[in-house]
């Protein structure tokens, strides 16, 4: 299964590194990892995508927690969350098309943030899934280059990760 | 506040902690910080000839003693030769501070001379590693590496310290700091007094019990609590090859060592057991066999103060976390206020089970090797030098068929005496290793176990020895090959011995012994063993190279059938299969 970690980590230089160690050290995988620092600047907030059974997410979790600079973590996946992950994407666009790729990014509510004589480049904001399903409606043919930023979580209402 | 520059501070730093003894090695990186310790009286270091020897040596002091190992080596070359002994440490959780010097701050990243990357080398192998960034942190660093490496499941800490750091010209106020606190790492304390309550009257009501301690109850000192409540149950215990001396060994209730090359006893009572309380042990796959076929009708207790460990590979059906101590001390109360007590006909019918099993293939009720050739059996050299140091010497040993030998045949009765790598297996160990016991434990008895394979990767600590006057024995049980590696290539490669002889190339030990100013002794034949270990261990005072030429054909039994065996299916001979 599908989960999405969050992990509040000391702001420390070799503690991004020891994570992402302890996934390829242990056979674990990730799919995404997005990573910055928090208000208080000496924590940084890490959110993964990582795919396994229960039983590998607990021990995915209980390894996280050993780490010395882990602080907290939390899967944001046990309960109901927010999942945001930024798409830039160039799109070829001229003539006839531009009209179209005009619509499809209005569909998707996302914004063309930079334009050329014959390229757009979009931004959409979105789950995972909406990200892949705007790039299957723009079609292969139009894509130039695509860059996405991996996914960010919250926990939806009251609950709130902090120290 | 007194001024110090980098070097004083980390010396100062480890004085306060509480360090005496270090080992290491001095090269470039460090030698500001080798000055620091040549101008003190409190610290003493010990030098030896490789840095693998010093870790080793800092782990063995760290396993026979409880406190932190600490070693000191160069940048480059010193900070990977010391990975060998970091990741032995680490599998076995054994506590060590490890210092590394590094090249200068402005230096790093540019492949400057005897660089490394020790803090990204030790990555996988330590339980965490700083790199000091100025000398200000440098109080701070070294009382939270003592800290982690202690507490919680204990482990090897490594302080990467670049030279400019220590530089002697610059001072910074010093002020080592009492109380510590570190919002990230809390480690577990008491166990869940609800789990331990189910865990109780689980226990209360098995009618086929087995206790499976291992090395978390000699690292948590949890011994005394862990025979006290066996033996309140009068339930059987097995240990793993990390914990034995945790539980007597000379008890009636001690089952003998379980896993690969555990006993018939011991692996088939675990089979059958109907409530396993397992305690500072983590399943290893060379105790479980095959997992999906491990112990089928059994309820499984787990208590460890490493969340990780628990359910990584059995699923526990009731997990504890907490330390060994205060987990164990809690169960004793509740069985010693509780008003239930086990079904005794059950107990009585269980050990009556147990004792036909010993009687039928125990190591203990009769010798399981030849006693009637001419060659010397390893077993029996075992069995000697258990008679002549009384069952009271520390043992540390190599990684072959001898380790498992001095495990088998040589029985603990007190936590820390049997001092081996069992998780990471590392040859060369056992020397160094009983270099760092001897310095701990001057007026004891200290042998090491070893064969002429493992002996010889680390052989050059002799030289240590010498130095430093540590008159350990040396019992080399010398089969003239590589002997485990020789057992599963007979076993399961239709007996190719792929490199495993050496092809008249071993050198003459008791040549070489003396060559380091230590007494060799040679033994080959069956009449003269006693006499002439009896001769060797009287020397008191020498280092010793006891060379035992014993019968190269043996193998370790019991075996358990792999792949795909389960905890009972074992070879008990070379042509016995249960």
């Amino acid at each position: 299964m599908r989960r999405i970690i969050s992990v509040l980590m000391e702001n420390e230089p070799g503690a991004l590194s020891r994570v992402v160690g302890l996934f390829s050290q242990r056979g674990y995988n990730i799919e995404s990892l997005t990573v910055a620092p928090t208000e208080d600047a000496t924590l940084s907030r890490l959110t993964l995508v990582t795919i396994g059974d229960d039983h590998k997410i607990e021990q995915i979790t209980k390894n996280l927690n050993k780490l010395i600079d882990v602080v907290k973590l939390v899967d944001l996946t046990e309960g109901s969350h927010i999942e945001r992950e930024l798409l830039l994407v160039k799109v070829r666009a001229n003539g006839a098309q531009r009209d179209e790729v005009k619509r499809s990014v209005d569909i998707f509510r996302g914004q063309i943030v930079d334009v050329t004589s014959s390229m757009y480049t979009v931004q959409v904001a979105g789950t995972g899934e909406k990200l892949d399903a705007f790039l299957q409606a723009l079609g292969e043919h139009t894509i130039m280059e695509v860059v996405r930023s991996g996914v960010s979580g919250i926990a939806r209402g009251e609950k709130i990760l902090s120290v | 506040m007194e001024l110090l520059s980098g070097g004083d501070m980390l010396v100062r730093a480890l004085q306060d902690e509480g360090v005496d003894l270090i080992f290491g090695y001095p090269g470039g990186s460090a030698l500001h910080i080798y000055d620091a310790i040549f101008r003190q009286k409190s610290i003493k270091h010990v030098l030896v000839r490789h840095e693998q020897g010093a870790t080793h040596a800092a782990d063995g002091y760290a396993r026979s003693t409880g406190k932190a190992g600490v070693v000191l080596v160069t940048s480059g070359p010193g900070a990977t030769n010391a990975i060998t002994g970091i990741a032995t440490a680490y599998m076995d959780s054994i506590p060590m501070v490890v210092i590394s010097g590094q090249v200068p701050r402005d230096k790093i990243g540019e492949d400057a001379f005897q660089e490394t990357d020790m803090v990204g080398c030790s990555r996988p192998i330590v339980k965490h590693s700083f790199l000091v960034k100025n000398a200000e942190e440098i109080p701070a660093v070294v009382k939270k590496a003592f800290y982690i490496a202690n507490t919680g499941r204990p482990g090897p800490v490594v302080i990467d310290v670049p030279k400019d750091v220590t530089n002697p010209a610059e001072r910074y106020p010093y002020h080592y700091p009492e109380k510590l606190r570190m919002r990230s790492y809390t480690p577990a304390g008491k166990g869940h007094s609800g789990q331990i309550r189910k865990a109780v009257a689980l226990l209360l009501s098995a009618r086929r019990p087995v206790i499976y301690a291992g090395g978390g109850v000699v690292q948590g000192e949890g011994s005394e609590l862990l025979t006290t409540l066996a033996r309140h149950l009068n339930y059987p215990v097995t240990n793993t090859l990390m914990g034995l001396g945790a539980f007597p060994g000379s008890d009636k209730r001690f089952l003998g060592m379980l896993g690969m090359h555990g006993t018939f006893e011991a692996n088939t009572a675990m089979h059958h057991a109907d409530v396993i309380l397992a305690v500072g042990a983590r399943f290893d796959d060379r105790v479980t066999n095959t997992p999906n076929k491990f112990c089928p009708g059994a309820k499984i207790i787990h208590i460890d103060v490493d969340p990780a460990s628990i359910s990584k590979t059995i699923v526990a059906d009731i997990p504890i976390v907490g330390t060994v101590q205060s987990v164990l001390a809690d169960m004793l109360e509740a069985f010693k206020s509780s008003e239930e007590q086990p079904d005794q006909s059950a107990i009585v019918d269980w050990w009556r089970q147990i004792e036909d099993w010993r009687e039928r293939h125990g190591l203990y009720t009769a010798p399981r090797y030849r006693t009637d050739g001419a060659l010397i059996m390893p077993q029996e050299v075992i069995r000697a030098v258990y008679d002549i140091t009384e069952g009271d010497a520390y043992v540390t040993s190599d990684v072959g068929q001898h380790q498992m030998f001095a495990a088998q045949y040589y029985h603990f009765d007190k936590p820390r005496r049997w001092i081996n790598s069992g998780g990471l297996g590392t040859m060369g160990f056992g020397l160094p290793a009983a270099l760092g016991v001897k310095i701990a434990h001057p007026d004891k008895e200290v042998v090491c176990v070893t064969g002429e394979g493992s002996i010889q990767m680390c052989i050059q600590e002799l030289s240590t020895a010498t130095q430093y006057h540590l008159p350990v024995k040396i019992l080399c049980l010398n089969n003239q090959a590589l002997g485990m590696v020789k057992q599963w290539q007979e076993m399961q490669y239709e007996g190719r011995l792929s490199n495993s002889v050496y092809e008249e190339s071993l050198p003459d030990f008791v040549k070489l012994a003396e060559a380091y100013g230590h007494l060799g002794v040679k033994i080959e034949r069956r009449e003269d063993l006693h006499a002439k270990l009896q001769e060797a261990f009287a020397q008191k005072d020498r280092t010793v190279f006891i060379d035992v030429y014993v019968d190269p054909s043996e193998h370790v039994y019991p075996m358990q059938v792999m792949p795909s065996g389960s905890m009972r299916d074992m070879w008990l001979s070379k042509t016995e299969r249960t």
